[in-house]
């Protein structure tokens, strides 16, 4: 085990010693005194354990391919931004654009995220990127999705499920899927996103991410899995295919 | 619905020249030509017809004549053929209007009214015949000022550089996705780019794996889709490059219909075969110049900062405090995109009315970064109808350090713009996806084609270059008192910042 203090190395610094210690065969890092340093985890390749005590700065693993990041505290904005493998975990709640353009490999969220999570999230293959977010997402989830998983517990909300808020989910979405423990209003929905009560294959579908949440950030899978959930699936892979004259 | 449109062009046969051999029919994507068997004819279909002059160009016998279809829409000045036909076409369809290729509208084109300044007797002009010519080019920021140190007579570089990207000559082949044109076309342009010490640029589709050994030599592109972008990606690459605007298309996204992602696209582009392929013109993780750095350097961190990220815009007419944003926002390189910028496919009026000439914001966004102290610390590349090595030269003058080729590459192999490369039919195998189409052009002959083209202009630039009495293009960058205008207003003088020819 790799031990940094980064309380007065800027990103780069800090950066480079992550990436000095990977390449010397360390498997796990952890860093001290985090204090909004940005991109930890970017560029590197080998599954090595990140622990991240702090709050790190944005775009944190953004095109990540690899890696295991545990972050003790809140995270910012970007998290895993352009992901293309790996795990993040972050034991508080996170910023904006989660997620985006995320490719693959799988992110835990205890509680709630900002604005624009899973935008433009995509898979391919046998990548299949999962966002479990605890809390509540904000306006704009899932925007254009293309692929992957995302479940929003909702776990800040009422017993049985949260009211979600948010608007404009799944807005141009194309692929892919979002599940929301509780309810949403039609008007909450992006038009190219279809909406169903998810029923018993959905949930046998989610419940291995439920349980990695559970077992992540503590909680009872049958409690979660018990309430309603609602399923969100496009309506088309080609939402806009007759927008133009040919 | 009984479509409106009258034909475009007529297909003349002149059936004494006619062997029947059928090359027309095979050649025609768009199904213009059909062998009637019983008949022993060669029919056509003249509605379908786009003038890409294919089975002309093959016919053994010289037996086609394509021409403009005299009779037409009268129409007059305003209401014209094209405004008709768009009307028409809409009213059939309800939908956007598309097209491919640069604007086509006839706005004054400044590089026709500049011309360049030559030596005399006093200052002799250079013979590149018998005298060396530098058009060796090195894209990146430049540090304020070099430290030199040295020992016993030995001088050596102090300054650290950041990295830089180095060319042969100041062209490269301009942003163009895998996806938009074929797999062929993409490596025509990454062998001749490699042959010719140059770069080409993937666009936003993602790199083949099968290119990735000409990656020294590939500018790989990170749009808002971020299709294709992965480790691998931004490592083979030389230089990074976040698309923000398309000339073609200022402010407005990309978009591969489903129908175009086949096996190969999905691969490269990393998405399932026959979805959508979105790319909306905001970038979701870029609303200000800050977000914009972030990008910027969380390219530059996980690629160890170790290559240029260049920054392309569509020029606009603000471009200049937007190019002042770029680089003050990390950029080694701001890319701008004239009005002429071309493309696969654009909604029509977006690619004919917005947007400016690249000659007024190429100018215009020069001498800001010089006006505020930093045009040292990025290059510019412009794009956008750069058609000859002439227009190279006065780019390069006006301020650019390379000017990126688009339209005239692939006119280079073969492109005859019948700016229907949205069709994903293209005769020429240059723009489409249908692999008894792609077949045509043959990726040998084509690198041969774009080398001889790089190799004629960069000939031609050294010829300029002496004629005015200068030996490196490096000193011709941004010297404006080379250029003359003729025919301009005050305020395009202005704007320039060039004299009027006399003067």
């Amino acid at each position: 085990m790799v031990e940094i203090d980064a309380g007065q190395l800027h990103y780069r610094e800090l950066n480079n010693m992550v990436k000095g210690a990977v390449a010397e065969g360390a498997e796990e890092i952890v860093l001290e005194n985090i204090y909004g340093q940005r991109y930890i985890g970017s560029g590197i390749r080998k599954p090595v354990r990140i622990v991240v005590h702090g709050v790190p700065g944005n775009d944190l693993g953004a095109f990540m391919d690899g890696p295991k990041i545990t972050v003790e505290r809140n995270a910012q904005d970007g998290v895993g931004n352009t992901m293309n493998s790996g795990v993040i975990v972050v034991h508080g709640r996170a910023g904006d654009i989660v997620a985006m353009g995320m490719r693959g490999g799988k992110i835990f969220i205890k509680d709630s995220v900002g604005y624009r999570a899973a935008i433009h999230m995509k898979e391919y293959r046998k990548h299949k990127p999962v966002l479990v977010i605890g809390g509540q997402p904000q306006d704009f989830l899932g925007e254009y999705m293309a692929g992957g998983v995302v479940v929003a517990l909702g776990l800040n909300g009422n017993g049985n499920g949260a009211k979600f808020t948010a608007k404009h989910i799944g807005t141009g979405m194309h692929g892919g899927l979002i599940f929301l423990r509780g309810e949403v209003e039609e008007y909450q929905l992006g038009k190219e996103a279809a909406c169903a009560p998810a029923g018993e294959e959905d949930i046998a579908l989610i419940r291995q991410y439920v349980e990695e949440y559970t077992q992540l950030f503590g909680g009872d899978v049958e409690d979660i899995l018990g309430s309603r959930f609602v399923k969100l699936w496009p309506k088309s892979s080609r939402p806009f295919g007759g927008l133009y004259a040919y | 619905m009984k479509s409106y449109i009258i034909p475009e062009f007529l297909v003349d046969r002149d059936d004494h020249r006619c062997i029947r051999c059928e090359v027309c029919v095979r050649q025609c994507g768009f199904d213009v030509h059909y062998y009637d068997e019983e008949d022993d004819e060669v029919y056509v279909d003249e509605n379908k017809c786009v003038g890409c002059l294919r089975c002309v160009t093959l016919c053994p016998t010289n037996a086609l004549v394509v021409r403009e279809n005299p009779t037409q829409v009268p129409g007059n000045a305003n209401w014209n053929r094209e405004v008709l036909h768009n009307i028409y076409k809409q009213a059939e369809t309800g939908g956007v209007l598309l097209t491919g290729m640069g604007c086509d509208k006839d706005y004054r084109n400044y590089w026709d009214r500049i011309t360049l300044d030559a030596s005399q007797v006093t200052n002799p002009s250079i013979d590149p015949l018998r005298e060396p010519m530098e058009l060796r080019t090195y894209l990146g920021a430049k540090p304020d000022a070099l430290k030199i140190g040295g020992r016993k007579g030995k001088a050596s570089l102090q300054t650290a550089l950041s990295p830089q990207l180095r060319m042969e000559t100041p062209m490269m082949f301009s942003a163009i996705s895998y996806g938009a044109i074929s797999y062929n076309t993409c490596e025509c342009l990454a062998r001749a780019a490699t042959e010719m010490g140059t770069y080409y640029n993937t666009g936003e589709g993602g790199l083949h794996r099968d290119l990735y050994r000409y990656g020294d030599h590939t500018i790989c592109q990170v749009a808002s889709g971020r299709f294709g972008v992965h480790a691998d990606y931004l490592e083979v690459a030389a230089a990074l490059e976040i698309k923000i605007g398309q000339g073609a298309k200022p402010g407005i996204g990309g978009h591969l219909p489903g129908e175009k992602v086949s096996a190969e696209i999905s691969r490269t582009r990393m998405i399932p075969e026959g979805t959508d392929a979105l790319s909306p013109a905001p970038h979701h993780d870029i609303y200000s110049i800050e977000d914009l750095a972030q990008l910027i350097y969380a390219l530059k961190e996980a690629t160890h900062w170790e290559k240029p990220v260049s920054v392309k815009i569509a020029a606009v007419h603000n471009s200049a405090a937007i190019a002042s944003g770029i680089v003050r926002a990390g950029a080694d390189i701001v890319a701008i995109d004239g009005i002429r910028g071309g493309t696969g496919a654009a909604p029509t009026m977006i690619r004919d009315n917005v947007g400016i000439p690249i000659e007024l914001a190429l100018a215009s966004v020069d001498s800001r970064l010089r006006d505020e102290g930093i045009r040292n610390r990025a290059s510019i590349v412009i794009a956008g109808g750069i058609r000859s090595s002439a227009d190279v030269v006065k780019a390069i003058a006006l301020g650019a350090d390379a000017v990126y080729i688009g339209t005239a590459a692939l006119v280079a192999l073969g492109c005859h713009v019948c700016q229907k490369c949205y069709t994903g039919t293209c005769n020429w195998g240059i723009a489409t996806q249908d692999p008894y189409l792609t077949k045509r052009l043959n990726p040998e002959v084509g690198t041969r084609r774009l080398v001889n083209l790089l190799t004629g202009w960069s000939h031609e630039i050294m010829e300029i270059l002496g004629g005015m009495g200068i030996n490196a293009i490096e000193s011709l960058r941004g010297n404006r008192l080379r250029l003359r205008g003729v025919g301009l207003t005050q305020e395009e003088l202005d704007i320039l910042g060039i004299k009027h020819a006399g003067a």
